[in-house]
């Protein structure tokens, strides 16, 4: 099969159920994506799938075939910040840091579609990613800050 | 004893050394020098020093001994050495060392004093038990009990300025200029014509000449980087997808295996693996204590294989239904089960033998640790040594735990620490070590990454202890006057210790944790506490004792400051004298507007818990909905004493507050048929972000002495949070997870 991955074309012979998540981090040494359910419950193996914020543990490598699929080594392209990751840096929002590539990606969908969001868009958009560290207050306010500079410019 | 005596007595010389290519500051431990971990990059005799500096003409590394396990506790350290060596962040790599007591944690050690003072009522004997065992478990490189801040504060600042002055004297060796007339600046010598040496060029001549150690720290009017916000030097790694975690390590040729063992903790009775064996990328299925594990070229191929093998398991060692375990605690409050008094502060018994105001019974369920990222490690066994790639919070045991499976020396176990997922507990274990090891013993000369399914780590999770308490207490005039309160429950420092295969805890320390120590007067007040035995083997849980012990004393003192008619944040001031307990208890009621009237069908509830030496309270304001309880907003005061990094203390508080009530509120391990019943996220999943309310810090510097603050914000969380729902709605909370009893937007 043939993926797309970060602008990145790859020829993969792997079963067409292995989720997505297992055939970028195993297959392909895309670590950026992690593991922490394996049943779309913590949102840490959030990836964009045709630009849509998917669960990559959800995907079948038979369904991401021919998509474009877009990872946090992808996002803001080659070394550039997205705006979201430079409010990440500003409001010092990881601890450990593991479920952050998720939340970010996330966050940089959520801003696509809505780029003014309200608290309540934010809880509910955001609520799928579980942080054990519990960094949500500055999530939010990571969120607001990208927003701003985004609409800014 | 012999060995907490040995420790105690380890006289710690900082100093230095040549290595190759220049220069390292550190610890001269006396030991043998065969028994050094770094003896390979060091010359002759000099091997019983352990750096935390290494300064070389290609670079400058610093090493930081304590985990990262998200706390920033990499970067803490590494800003404490930059401090007095006047270095700015990028001029540096960190790495975090090898397992040596040369890093033995000196907060620990004070920790055990701490709580062999609390015991002196008891017996000196006793005492000596639990501060040896305190000792054992932890006077080691070990990261836990909310240490490594104070653990650190001297030591590395100290370490930092030897490095700073002997660079000094090398650069007056080399130009013949007194060191006294130069200054420091971003890593360079600078002369008084303004010449500029950086500390690299330095590395040689420094290794040659006396180090000097008669330094002084700076006084905190001259700190440059110390209480002034910083940005955490692994935070643009985490944001990029650059940093590496254990679980994404890969080394070539490199095996990956899943594996399950018993959800009841027992035997394998037989098992079945025909059907994963001929599925792809299987290499081979093969048994291991207490379970089985496959072998395969993929995570998920390895997990598929895995679920296919058929495995019937034996029974528990503990009760199989949750209820049998509540009722094994409720049977406990007996004589014969008192593991010690704690408090015996007037006559509580007789003040109370007319009846109490107050009589209530409490409870804090089991709870699992479930970090984000699942349990894993990466073990390479050959003839002359193991390599382990994982990140652990107590390396020395590890080595001698990995060492017992493969049948080497403890010292030829090398562990490469890594950045941690999380932890809240779960990687003071070894279970997954061992089982990597067993695993990867069997396949020597192969790499193999055992990866935890999140299923896995859910069933065999040791949680935090389950336990009960029973209070009774009586008012008068308006006041609080008597407090009487048992707590029962599994001894976590037992069952942890156990598997370490140490014994001879003495009481258990952590069973009154935020009870027997909380900073109130009242003219009569009884803590004692009752050790359960054969309940599930538990573990150190964020916080540990007192997220459950001051749930209890603090609804308890909530119930009988609304029994007196008293104001709760005016009666506990009464009860207080201690001026860092009541300066936090005072800010936060500042911060909540205490005393306002918060409006129909909302409410606030006020906290206060000290655990690990630090006072924090914590004010919730809840609103009960219609679509059920919504926590608006959280106040919490703070007194560690020096802030190092006051951006990052106000994200670990948020952080701890966050799992405080998200704990409280929605999670539980129960068991069934001796298993967990509880498989994954979604049946235990702490808070989500839509629950997740605003949170205002301070952070007071009263106290006299830095301590830790990864734990002490949580325990105060739950009480404020049910403390405010009573105010809000009238209904009490004595239970948690509350949402068996109310529902939460």
């Amino acid at each position: 099969m043939r993926l797309t991955v970060n602008g990145t074309e790859h020829e993969l012979d792997v079963e067409p159920d292995m989720p997505l998540l297992w055939v970028l981090r195993d297959e392909l040494g895309v670590t950026g994506v992690k593991y922490g359910c394996g049943i779309a419950q913590c949102g840490a193996c959030t990836v964009h799938l045709d630009g849509m914020a998917m669960r990559a543990c959800q995907v079948p490598a038979a369904a991401a075939e021919g998509a474009e699929v877009l990872t946090i080594e992808g996002l803001g392209g080659g070394d550039a910040l997205h705006a979201v990751q430079r409010a990440w840096i500003d409001e010092q929002v990881a601890q450990c840091g593991y479920c952050q590539a998720g939340q970010i990606l996330q966050a940089a969908w959520l801003l696509e579609t809505s780029p003014a969001p309200s608290d309540e868009e934010i809880d509910r958009v955001m609520s799928g990613n579980l942080c054990r560290c519990g960094t949500y207050p500055r999530i939010r306010a990571a969120i607001h800050a990208a927003a701003a500079a985004l609409r800014e410019g | 004893m012999t060995r907490a005596a040995t420790i105690t007595r380890r006289t710690l010389l900082i100093g230095a050394t040549a290595i190759a290519g220049g220069v390292a500051f550190g610890a001269w431990a006396v030991r043998h020098p065969h028994d050094n971990p770094l003896a390979e990059g060091l010359g002759a005799g000099e091997a019983s020093f352990n750096p935390w500096v290494k300064v070389t003409g290609a670079g400058i590394t610093l090493i930081t001994p304590h985990a990262d396990l998200g706390q920033g506790a990499v970067h803490m350290q590494a800003a404490l050495i930059a401090e007095e060596m006047d270095l700015e962040f990028g001029q540096f790599d960190t790495a975090f060392g090898p397992p040596d007591p040369a890093y033995y944690n000196r907060a620990m050690a004070a920790e055990a004093g701490a709580a062999m003072a609390a015991l002196t009522p008891i017996s000196a004997a006793m005492a000596e038990a639990v501060a040896g065992g305190a000792m054992k478990l932890f006077g080691v490189q070990g990261t836990g009990g909310s240490t490594s801040a104070p653990d650190s504060f001297d030591k590395l600042r100290e370490a930092g300025a030897v490095a700073r002055e002997t660079l000094k004297r090398a650069a007056e060796e080399l130009t013949g200029v007194s060191a006294a007339e130069m200054t420091t600046e971003a890593g360079r010598v600078i002369l008084p014509d303004g010449r500029a040496l950086p500390y690299t060029d330095l590395a040689a001549v420094a290794a040659e000449v006396a180090p000097v150690r008669d330094v002084v720290l700076r006084p905190s009017s001259e700190w440059r980087l110390i209480g002034r916000p910083m940005a955490r030097i692994d935070m643009a790694d985490k944001v990029t997808g650059r940093q590496v975690y254990g679980i994404d390590l890969a080394p070539e040729g490199m095996l990956h295996a899943a594996v399950r063992t018993s959800p009841r903790r027992g035997e394998v009775l037989s098992y079945d693996a025909s059907a994963a064996a001929g599925m792809r990328g299987v290499q081979d299925v093969i048994a291991v204590t207490g379970g089985v594990a496959v072998l395969a070229d993929n995570t998920w191929r390895a997990f598929r294989a895995l679920d296919a093998v058929e495995i019937a398991w034996g029974p528990a060692a503990y009760p199989a239904e949750q209820a049998e375990h509540w009722e094994a605690v409720g049977a406990s409050f007996t004589d014969a089960r008192m593991d010690a008094e704690w408090r015996a502060d007037g006559d509580a018994a007789a003040a109370l033998s007319a009846g109490a105001d107050v009589a209530a019974e409490y409870r804090a369920p089991y709870v699992a640790h479930q970090p984000l990222e699942p349990l894993n490690a990466v073990v390479l066994v050959t003839e002359p040594r193991v390599e382990v790639w994982t990140a652990h919070q107590l390396p020395r045991f590890l080595q001698q735990r990995v060492a017992g499976v493969t049948g080497h020396d403890a010292e030829q176990v090398v562990l490469h620490n890594q950045f941690a997922g999380g932890s809240f507990g779960h990687r003071l274990e070894f279970e997954h070590v061992t089982l990597a090891a067993e695993i990867a013993n069997a396949r020597r000369g192969t790499p193999v990454k055992l990866t935890y399914s999140r299923e896995q780590d859910f069933a065999t999770d040791f949680p935090r202890h389950i336990a009960m308490a029973r209070g009774r207490g009586a008012v008068a005039d308006g006041h609080v006057t008597a407090i009487d309160i048992d707590v029962a429950g599994a001894p976590v420092t037992a069952s942890q210790m156990g598997r370490i295969g140490l014994g001879g805890a003495g009481p258990d320390t952590q069973l009154p944790a935020g009870v027997w120590n909380a900073p109130y007067g009242p003219e009569h007040f009884r803590v004692r506490s009752y050790a359960v035995p054969g309940l599930a083997p538990v573990s150190s849980w964020r916080s540990v004792g007192a997220s459950c012990g001051g749930f209890f004393i603090e609804t308890l003192m909530d119930e009988l400051c609304h029994a007196a008619g008293a104001d709760p944040v005016e009666e506990r001031l009464r009860l207080m004298t201690d001026p860092v307990a009541r300066g936090v208890l005072e800010a936060a009621a500042e911060m909540a507007g205490w005393g306002r009237d918060p409006g129909e069908d909302r409410g606030l509830g006020v906290a206060l818990v000290e655990s690990f030496g630090v006072p924090v309270a914590e004010i919730v304001e809840v609103t009960a909905t219609e679509g059920g309880i919504r926590i608006d907003a959280v106040w919490v005061a703070s007194d560690s004493g020096t802030v190092i990094d006051p951006v990052n203390i106000e994200n670990h508080i948020q952080g701890a507050v966050v799992w405080g009530l998200g704990h409280a509120m929605n999670s539980e391990i129960t068991y069934r048929d001796g298993m967990a019943e509880q498989s994954n996220y979604h049946a235990a999943e702490g808070m989500r972000m839509h629950q997740c309310p605003r949170i205002s810090v301070r952070t007071l510097e009263a106290a006299p002495r830095i301590r830790g603050i990864g734990e002490p914000p949580v325990p105060p969380a739950a009480p404020a949070l049910g403390n405010a729902i009573f105010a809000a709605t009238g209904q009490r909370l004595r239970e948690m997870p509350f949402r068996r009893h109310v529902r939460f937007v």
